[in-house]
């Protein structure tokens, strides 16, 4: 009963945890089957997180918070997106470039208008985060087991963020396998030229990729900064927009997989919070920091073709040029 | 003009003003923050310069700073002139300051000129075990060396904080370092090299392995410029199936190409810890594997080019620190702004300039009589 009752919040940590890996990891999809590397997750969910908590905290709304950070990671994709798209410039030191600023120009900021060492201030009203929404009854179905415990931590008691996550999956499938739009984006990743051809302007589609995965990345920072926790603090995504890249990968670019991606590492993560210092059965007290790599090394072995094979979009990180 | 010299006349424009237009773009962008914060980016600038070279101090910990910077810095070029880019130096001088923490920790009483050859070794080994991986996914499973060499420096991470937190840490310590090296481990510094022949000179952290940066530049150079090897990184880095017809092998190349930035990143603890910290410490590298990239960047992978644009980005840290004493506002996250801008201007949007630049030269050519 009690390995049950754990196995349940475990799954609900898990949830909490995969929701910025999963919008940040839709964002790379977008970006990256139009043929643009998503090295930016990382900065744009950044960027993201400090515009939200430092506009949250102004102004004491959690949705102004919402939008600035969708702005400031949509300006960030746009920066992008001129540089690989219209300049066509290398795609991969664009991106590390924007990380690296936004990871300098963040504190910078929260600094000079807060004064608080480069954070914001505590987000301590509830206005000003999004907080975890109890569904109806939650709290007394919470003592019967089967189904109640279920209901009450994995349906109900998440952030509107973590649902909007698990809504824009399905919906990026759609985009992507059903729409004229998402016809034309897998296609401008795999062979430019043809669509070029066809008449379709390979730029204004890879501006359009760069800006919803721009976007996306905007609701993942978001998340981090004023729902997760109640501010921003230096350097907070912590690799998340890389991890999210390696889920892509690890999903063979595709939705639903790199959403199961997301998940496993996301369970990694909260299982590793989990086990800190407790000693198992047979192998004793298994680091974290051997979970926390876990990740990393099965996209590796993954790369490496040693568990299955992951084909990235064949136009990736090439820019386009007309009559080429 | 002859044809030749004219393409000369090119790449002098493009391997000095180039850089300065795009340097002087990203102190503009700079100073534009700089403004949004309520400081006056002038009186930064100046604080920035004085703070670097102004005082015989200022000059020993920018060239300290830079040192770090030359070695990433010809990691990162080494890979780029065979047509890879190596994000893994942060990760691969973190592993290398294993190596080189490990023979330190292990020399008993051995005099330094024993232990400096065995520390090099151990450092360029241990950097380049880190890239060896990446390297050979590359070469022979073609997996993508930026990803990889990403996913490198965060099991890097992760390793080095288990090691540090169970394994080497000072028994009864709670801050997860080694203990100190011992003293005959420890690089000279420039104050007592100097001293030695009656220079007298301000004690900074900069020591010894300033010069093996330099030693590690010339060698790059002439291995990349002046060997038959290196012709063949060039040609692979230019056009892998041309090499292939001239018969270099480009998996080999990019291989041992690979194992040699790694190595070369492995260096950095030769200075940052036998120079400074003297002991193993969490994170050590701070970020100078990405500065690297910058550097590179700038310098158009010349090593020539790499040493100055070190020099500019150690001025730029220890600048940056000064900077924060004197306006409370700005900090050392100012510096990694400017880092973050160089490497945009210089490496994303590097055409921006470029063909201005041509243009502009073409109309000064066209009002000279021919």
């Amino acid at each position: 009963m009690e390995y049950y009752t754990l196995l349940v919040l475990l799954i609900a940590a898990t949830l909490r945890e995969a929701t910025p890996l999963v919008l940040a990891a839709l964002a790379g999809l977008f970006s990256e089957r139009s043929g643009v590397i998503a090295l930016g997750l990382e900065g744009m969910m950044l960027g993201a997180a400090f515009a939200a908590a430092a506009v949250s905290a102004v102004s004491g709304s959690a949705w102004l918070g919402l939008g600035a950070g969708v702005a400031v990671a949509m300006i960030l994709a746009l920066v992008l997106a001129f540089t690989c798209v219209t300049q066509r410039g290398n795609q991969v030191v664009a991106a590390i470039a924007v990380n690296i600023i936004v990871a300098g120009v963040a504190p910078t900021l929260a600094l000079a208008w807060f004064n608080q060492g480069g954070q914001t201030p505590p987000l301590a009203e509830r206005a000003q985060r999004f907080t975890a929404i109890v569904w109806p009854w939650a709290r007394q179905a919470r003592s019967n087991p089967f189904p109640g415990l279920i209901y009450a931590e994995l349906l109900s008691g998440h952030s509107l963020i973590v649902y909007i996550a698990a809504a824009l999956v399905p919906v990026s499938a759609w985009v992507l396998y059903r729409t004229r739009f998402g016809l034309r984006l897998r296609a401008v990743g795999e062979n430019p030229q043809a669509v070029d051809t066809a008449g379709v302007s390979v730029a204004r589609l890879r501006y359009q990729a760069i800006l919803i995965s721009g976007a996306l990345c905007g609701v993942a920072g978001t998340f981090l900064s004023i729902s997760a926790s109640s501010g921003f603090v230096r350097d907070m995504t912590a690799g998340k927009g890389y991890l999210a890249l390696a889920a892509l990968i690890f999903g063979k670019w595709r939705p639903y997989p790199t959403m199961g991606a997301c998940l496993l590492f996301a369970f990694a993560d909260a299982l590793a919070a989990l086990l800190q210092g407790v000693s198992l059965p047979l192998v004793g007290v298994i680091p974290v920091q051997f979970i926390i790599a876990l990740p990393y090394v099965l996209t590796v072995l993954l790369l490496g073709g040693f568990v299955g094979k992951s084909i990235p979009p064949r136009a990736i990180g090439v820019p386009y040029a007309k009559g080429e | 003009m002859s044809e030749r010299a004219e393409s000369q006349g090119v790449k002098w424009a493009e391997l000095l003003v180039l850089p300065a237009v795009n340097l002087l773009a990203a102190l503009v962008v700079s100073g534009v923050i700089v403004r949004i914060i309520g400081e006056n980016p002038w009186t930064a600038l100046k604080l920035l310069l004085g703070g670097a070279f102004g005082s015989g101090e200022g000059i020993g910990y920018t060239l300290y700073y830079a040192t770090n910077f030359i070695f990433t810095g010809l990691s990162v070029a080494v890979a780029y002139k065979a047509g890879m880019f190596n994000i893994g130096a942060e990760g691969q001088a973190y592993i290398g300051g294993l190596g080189a923490g490990l023979v330190c920790l292990a020399a008993g009483s051995a005099p330094f000129w024993e232990v400096l050859p065995a520390a090099i070794c151990a450092a360029a080994v241990f950097g380049a075990a880190w890239a060896f991986i990446p390297a050979w996914l590359q070469a022979k499973r073609g997996s993508h060396i930026v990803i990889t060499t990403i996913m490198f420096n965060f099991i890097a991470s992760a390793l080095m904080t288990w090691l540090l937190v169970n394994v080497l840490i000072q028994p009864g310590q709670q801050s997860p370092e080694t203990r100190q090296f011992g003293p005959n481990t420890w690089q000279p510094t420039a104050s007592d090299l100097l001293g030695r022949v009656g220079i007298h000179v301000a004690a900074t952290p900069l020591n010894l392995s300033f010069l093996i940066a330099l030693a590690a530049a010339a060698g790059v150079w002439a291995l990349v410029w002046r060997t038959r090897w290196g012709y063949a990184i060039r040609v692979t880095g230019e056009n892998p199936a041309a090499a292939l017809y001239a018969g270099i092998s480009p998996s080999k190349v990019t291989f041992l190409v690979m194992l040699l930035s790694g190595a070369l990143a492995g260096c950095l603890p030769l200075n940052e810890l036998m120079g400074s910290q003297h002991l193993i410490s969490l994170d050590f590298p701070a970020g100078a594997g990405f500065v690297g990239i910058a550097v590179a960047l700038m310098a158009r992978n010349h090593p020539a080019g790499i040493c100055a644009a070190a020099v500019l980005f150690g001025a730029l840290v220890q600048g940056g620190s000064e900077l924060s004493f004197d306006m409370p506002h700005v900090n050392r996250d100012m510096v990694v702004v400017i880092q973050g801008l160089v490497i945009l201007f210089c490496g994303g949007l590097d055409n921006l300039f470029k063909n201005p630049l041509r243009i502009l030269r073409g109309w000064v050519r066209g009002a000279r009589p021919r």
